[in-house]
């Protein structure tokens, strides 16, 4: 076997035997210790928990792009909360309620060209100042979220339209409409990817930049464009969330992209870029969701689950580290 | 006479402050093998990043053939059929052979798609013709360097070049992927294809070549026919003047063993090494790239832990566990990478130089600026150093005088043994000779040094004793009475003669 | 390699009259912007300049001040620190747990002791571990969320005797009329100041940061730096978090939460590279002190508090990047 491939199975394969356990723990721990008399792997439990992992996981895979291409984006948070605004907001503006139900599919437009529009606005920032990724949607975390303050002061923003809360409580095939959402974009992420030109190009930026410069790929607009995706799916989440609640308050999604990173980096998405898979952020996605739900289920409360996280998160960085390491005779810097 | 493949007309680039191509004129026919060569900062690389799109011209102009060429970038130089080999292996090492190949025109269908099936035929295609053993699918991280230097290759014969320019290709190859290099520049020169070939090599230079350019501080100082010429003309042209280079006869006195090295193994990187440096004494380590001696070095000065073997210091054996101790011991280590590991680029002049010993330089709790600059203006005039002042940020200042201050930093320690790896790396010629005086003149002061280096003239210039290694092993210790270039390099080839390994 | 240095150093040795000018703005850019954004307030509201408008709003940034203080030395050592705000709320919830139970002055030490426990086992794994400092401090700031939440049981935590006790002294005393946090931040920030410019310690800070390789090469012993510059850090969150619970005598848990990318915000305004290896204390002060003179006076020409994002949005993003572009001598980024 080549080197590094065994490295590189077990980081493949890791997520999901973290999964896997994860299950078998909380099934047994939940025979004992359960509040509730249900199984944890009962059937709607885990329809649930796939809904609710869509919000978290459909923004994971825009930042899996992102972080592959060896950016990071931190104001993914606040694009959602941006979006969340102007997708409730918009449907009570007078054209769009003489529309009718209908309208929410012209909010959702409204909302998603509001994602893309902020991530153009991030990826070109990046791309013609040349300020790292880091401080520049730092700066638009803070700004994107000063904006939704602006738009409606402190106060929620609410607008319940039927129709669409049909629509995002239906279940199809017996998944939710969000879980769908979540399997498209996973799906669509991964088919972009692994097998266009575009995707390809992606990880070769974040794995040697300099190369990718030298055959002309266009660095700058390649970067904006993945902010648009970002942008564009970090506004889906916020359609797909809200559709459904129909109220936003302008805090939320505060701390997002804490969780999302951690998500990515569960999966095994390299920090230094050029490394990273689709399949295997959901199952970061997952974990982080079974280990919210498996803990509440056992009785387990919310400092419990920020505990055991950030710890595994930890735990997951040092192993990678030491499955890695060269040997003794390695240079001591 | 045929018409060149490439013809560069009086290309002048300047930066501010500096001209860095100053009117560069030479062509390439086809099928030619045309070496440049020049000293580091001749303006070598800004010439070929004029050629690869990266830098404009400001005067002057290229043509491909007989069209005028402007390149905006390294795309259309590429598309006008300049092809470059970079020395720095430039591929995404988790991407496939054939992506890096196909890197930035990958072949599209609808969508954006990738077209797998065009591209895996296209790669394999040309894999077949450079006889590789590795396929159009395979990781490029799972390659060797050497192979991985056959996909670089491999990218030149994606398009229809006219001119594939080889930057230092050799480096890191061994002899028999030598051979398969040269076969493969002599198919591109059957196909009509013009070649420039940058090396250092003289002897790589003087077997492929057939003609020969120099470049010298960013002007064109000739074409030489490579057949009608020698080393010396070679030389003379790139420095300008000669560079003096004769055996060291000077022999210091020498005083007691300061170092001791016994049966010193380090996993796979060398083995069973036993040698010694007496006080006065310059000890030269010379091998090829990989030989195992930076990692003695490194090994000294703590920074790699020996898993077998005994260091003695003054006859005590010494355990080093980091550089710490090292220094603590008295030894000094002036690194092979003076940009990533001799020097903080940002930090100024003064700072660096007494960073070994800033804890020491205290007047109470805070380091004493006065102690600081004593210690800099001693060693500034020492190793005359020049420099605006200490306030200077090191980034700014030449090879020669980075070089001079790194020495400087460890000289102001007082070690007994002082090691220096590769120290006229990237220096120009100048500062090379006094840097080569220097280190005999320490010897002469009664230190121990032992200087590696992968230049033969300077290791026989500057040693009174040379070890040659070869893949980790001490193949032989000459005296320089005894040594020959020949035998020099029959020992770093790993021919034992002499009776094999004669430690010291 | 050698020769594109050399042509950046002739282009910073040799610049124009106009390349000086810029880098005269990008080395002292951030005062300017300072004093043109008093000199602006100033002409927009006559309280601006009132002497107990400037305490008050220097008061009100003591907090996110201190923290920045001891960030500062985490990111000039080339590492990132996004526990601070999370660790904020565990020193302030531990130590008003504690009050009631040891009393104040025990109750400060043992808070002292637990947050540079903490400190120390963040310095252990991106010192000593060498791991990535992003995401273990990430890691951290979810454990130490969950860490505080334990300890209140999601409850606020109160101090029972607001009146018996001396405990507020820290928060809303004063000394020579100038109030404690005030004077706790601007002598943390003069100590720090010259523990990192003055000392060994504070140049080997600098240089593990500028080439964390060179150092080791240099007999730096780069883990132990590393380490006592997260303990730094925890000192001052434990300092910060002093401050705040003698302020309010009460606190929820999440008191500190997403302060940890504004001190951040303070100190790359005040121009340290994340990078590592450059920035001082004072202008990370500077840097806090524009922050708090923003929301301050966008408050009092009649803007809500969340104008202020926005602004320094904007802030941030033009000095980081006026900053690099002084160093690389063009406006846009050569990015194709």
């Amino acid at each position: 076997m080549a080197p590094g491939t065994w490295s590189t199975f077990l980081r493949r394969g890791a997520i999901w035997a973290f999964i896997a356990l994860e299950l078998a723990f909380f099934s047994i721990a939940g025979e004992f210790l359960s509040v509730s008399d249900k199984a944890f792997m009962n059937w709607d439990n885990m329809l649930l928990l796939l809904k609710q992992s869509a919000p978290l996981g459909i923004i994971a895979m825009g930042m899996t792009l992102i972080m592959v291409n060896g950016n990071i984006d931190l104001s993914v948070g606040a694009i959602f909360a941006l979006a969340a605004v102007i997708l409730l907001d918009s449907m009570t503006w007078p054209f769009m309620a003489a529309m009718g139900d209908w309208s929410f599919l012209l909010a959702w437009v409204f909302a998603l060209l509001a994602g893309v529009a902020l991530g153009a606005l991030n990826g070109f920032l990046v791309w013609k100042t040349g300020v790292d990724a880091f401080i520049i949607t730092l700066g638009a975390m803070l700004g994107f979220r000063g904006l939704v303050f602006m738009y409606n002061g402190e106060n929620p923003t609410s607008h319940l339209n039927w129709t669409l809360v049909d629509f995002a409580e239906a279940q199809f095939l017996g998944l939710h409409t969000a879980t769908w959402f979540l399997l498209v974009v996973t799906a669509g992420m991964w088919w972009l990817m692994n097998r266009t030109v575009h995707g390809r190009n992606a990880y070769a930026i974040g794995d040697n930049r300099e190369a990718a410069v030298n055959a002309g790929i266009r660095v700058g607009p390649h970067m904006m464009i993945n902010f648009m995706i970002i942008g564009f799916l970090a506004a889906l989440s916020a359609v797909v969330f809200y559709s459904e609640s129909g109220s936003v308050n302008p805090n939320d999604g505060m701390l997002y992209e804490l969780w999302i990173i951690t998500a990515v980096v569960l999966g095994g998405t390299k920090l230094t870029g050029g490394s990273g898979s689709i399949i295997s952020t959901l199952g970061g996605v997952l974990a982080i969701q079974i280990l919210r739900r498996g803990l509440n289920h056992i009785g387990a409360d919310t400092s419990t689950v920020n505990l055991v996280i950030g710890l595994i998160l930890i735990a997951v960085l040092f192993l990678d580290r030491q499955l890695n390491v060269k040997g003794k005779e390695a240079l001591r810097i | 006479m045929t018409r060149p493949a490439l013809r560069l007309e009086n290309i002048v680039k300047t930066f501010p402050g500096v001209r860095a191509l100053d009117g560069v004129s030479f062509e390439v026919l086809p099928g030619e093998v045309h070496a440049l060569m020049g000293e580091n900062g001749a303006g070598k690389s800004t010439l070929m990043k004029v050629l690869g799109g990266i830098h404009q011209p400001n005067e002057g102009r290229i043509l491909v053939g007989e069209e005028p060429a402007v390149m905006a970038n390294p795309l259309e130089a590429k598309a006008k059929g300049i092809v470059f080999i970079h020395q720095e292996l430039s591929l995404a090492e988790e991407l496939s052979v054939a992506e890096n190949i196909y890197l930035g025109e990958l072949p599209r269908k609808s969508f954006g798609r990738v077209d797998w099936a065009t591209l895996y035929a296209r790669t394999d295609e040309i894999l077949k013709k450079l006889k590789v053993g590795f396929d159009a699918r395979t990781m490029v991280g799972t390659l060797s360097i050497a192979n991985q230097q056959m996909v670089e290759i491999a990218r030149a014969l994606t398009v229809d070049a006219k001119a594939v320019i080889f930057d230092e290709p050799t480096a890191s190859l061994t002899d028999s992927e030598k051979v398969v290099l040269f076969e493969v520049i002599d198919d591109l020169k059957k196909d009509g294809v013009g070649i420039i070939y940058i090396s250092h090599r003289m002897e790589e230079i003087f077997k492929i070549t057939d003609r020969i350019s120099v470049l010298r501080d960013g002007e064109y100082r000739g074409t030489l026919v490579t057949k009608e010429t020698t080393e010396d003309d070679v030389t003379q042209l790139m420095i300008g003047r000669s560079l003096d280079l004769s055996r060291n006869h000077e022999h210091a006195e020498v005083g007691d063993v300061a170092l001791e090295v016994r049966g010193l193994s380090c996993g796979d990187l060398y083995r069973d090494i036993s040698f010694e440096i007496r006080r006065g004494e310059v000890v030269g380590f010379y091998g090829l790239v990989g030989a195992g001696r930076t990692e003695i070095a490194e090994t000294l000065f703590g920074l790699r832990a020996p898993s077998a073997g005994q260091i003695l210091l003054d006859g005590e054996e010494v355990h080093l566990g980091s550089p710490v101790d090292a220094i603590a011991r008295g030894i000094s280590l002036v690194p092979e990478d003076r940009k990533g590991q001799g020097l903080v680029l940002g930090m100024n002049c003064r700072d660096n130089m007494t960073l070994p010993q800033v804890g020491d330089l205290t007047a109470g709790p805070f380091v004493s600026d006065g102690a600081e600059i004593a210690i800099f203006d001693q060693y500034r005039d020492k190793l005359d150093i020049r420099t605006p002042g200490w306030r200077q940020t090191v980034g700014n200042l030449s090879g020669g005088n980075q070089q001079k201050i790194v020495i400087g930093k460890w000289l102001s320690m007082h070690p007994t043994l002082l090691i220096v790896d590769e120290p006229t790396r990237g220096i120009d010629v100048g500062s090379k000779s006094e840097i080569h005086k220097l280190i005999r003149q320490l010897a002469s002061q009664g230190y121990a040094v032992m200087v590696i280096s992968s230049e033969m003239p300077e290791v026989l210039h500057v040693s009174d004793r040379i070890v040659a290694m070869y893949h980790g092993e001490l193949i032989r210790t000459f005296t320089s009475d005894e040594v020959t270039e020949d035998s020099l390099i029959q020992a770093i080839s790993g021919i034992r003669t002499d009776g094999g390994d004669k430690a010291a | 390699m050698s020769e594109a240095a050399q042509e950046r150093s002739a282009r910073n040795a040799g610049g124009s009259s106009g390349a000086k000018v810029g880098t005269f703005l990008a080395k002292q850019g951030i005062l300017i912007a300072f004093v043109l954004f008093m000199v602006s307030f100033a002409l927009a509201s006559e309280r601006f300049l009132d002497p107990d408008n400037i305490l008050g709003v220097i008061r009100s940034s003591a907090i996110l001040g201190v923290m920045a203080l001891g960030v500062t030395f985490v990111v000039i050592s080339g590492n990132l620190d996004l526990s601070v705000g999370s660790l904020m709320s565990f020193s302030t919830i531990v130590v008003l747990d504690l009050h009631d139970t040891l009393g104040p002055a025990l109750a400060i030490l043992a808070m002292f002791g637990m947050t540079l426990a903490i400190g120390a086992v963040i310095g252990f794994l991106v010192g000593y571990l060498r791991l990535n400092s992003l995401i273990v401090t990430l890691g951290m700031l979810s454990a130490i969320h969950g860490l505080t939440l334990t300890w209140s049981g999601g409850q606020n935590m109160d101090i029972a005797d607001k009146a018996g006790t001396w405990f507020a002294v820290f928060g809303q005393g004063r000394a020579l009329g100038i109030p404690m946090p005030i004077l706790m931040f601007a002598l943390l920030a003069a100590v720090l100041g010259i523990v990192l410019a003055k000392t060994p310690f504070g140049r080997k800070v600098y240089a593990v940061g500028g080439n964390g390789t060179a150092a080791t090469f240099s007999g730096i012993r780069r883990a132990r730096t590393v380490f006592t510059c997260y303990l730094i850090s925890a000192f001052c969150v434990a300092t910060a978090g002093l401050i705040q619970a003698s302020r309010s005598m009460g606190s929820q848990n999440t008191v500190g939460q997403g302060m940890e990318l504004e001190v951040l915000a303070a100190v790359i305004l005040g121009g340290a590279s994340l990078m590592g290896g450059s920035g001082t204390i004072f202008k990370t002060v500077i840097g806090v002190l524009i922050l708090g003179f923003i929301q301050n006076g966008l408050l009092l020409i009649g803007l809500q508090f969340y104008v202020q994002f926005v602004v320094t949005w904007i802030i941030i993003i033009l000095a980081v990047w006026l900053d690099i572009a002084a160093k690389r001598g063009r406006l846009l980024s050569p990015i194709a």
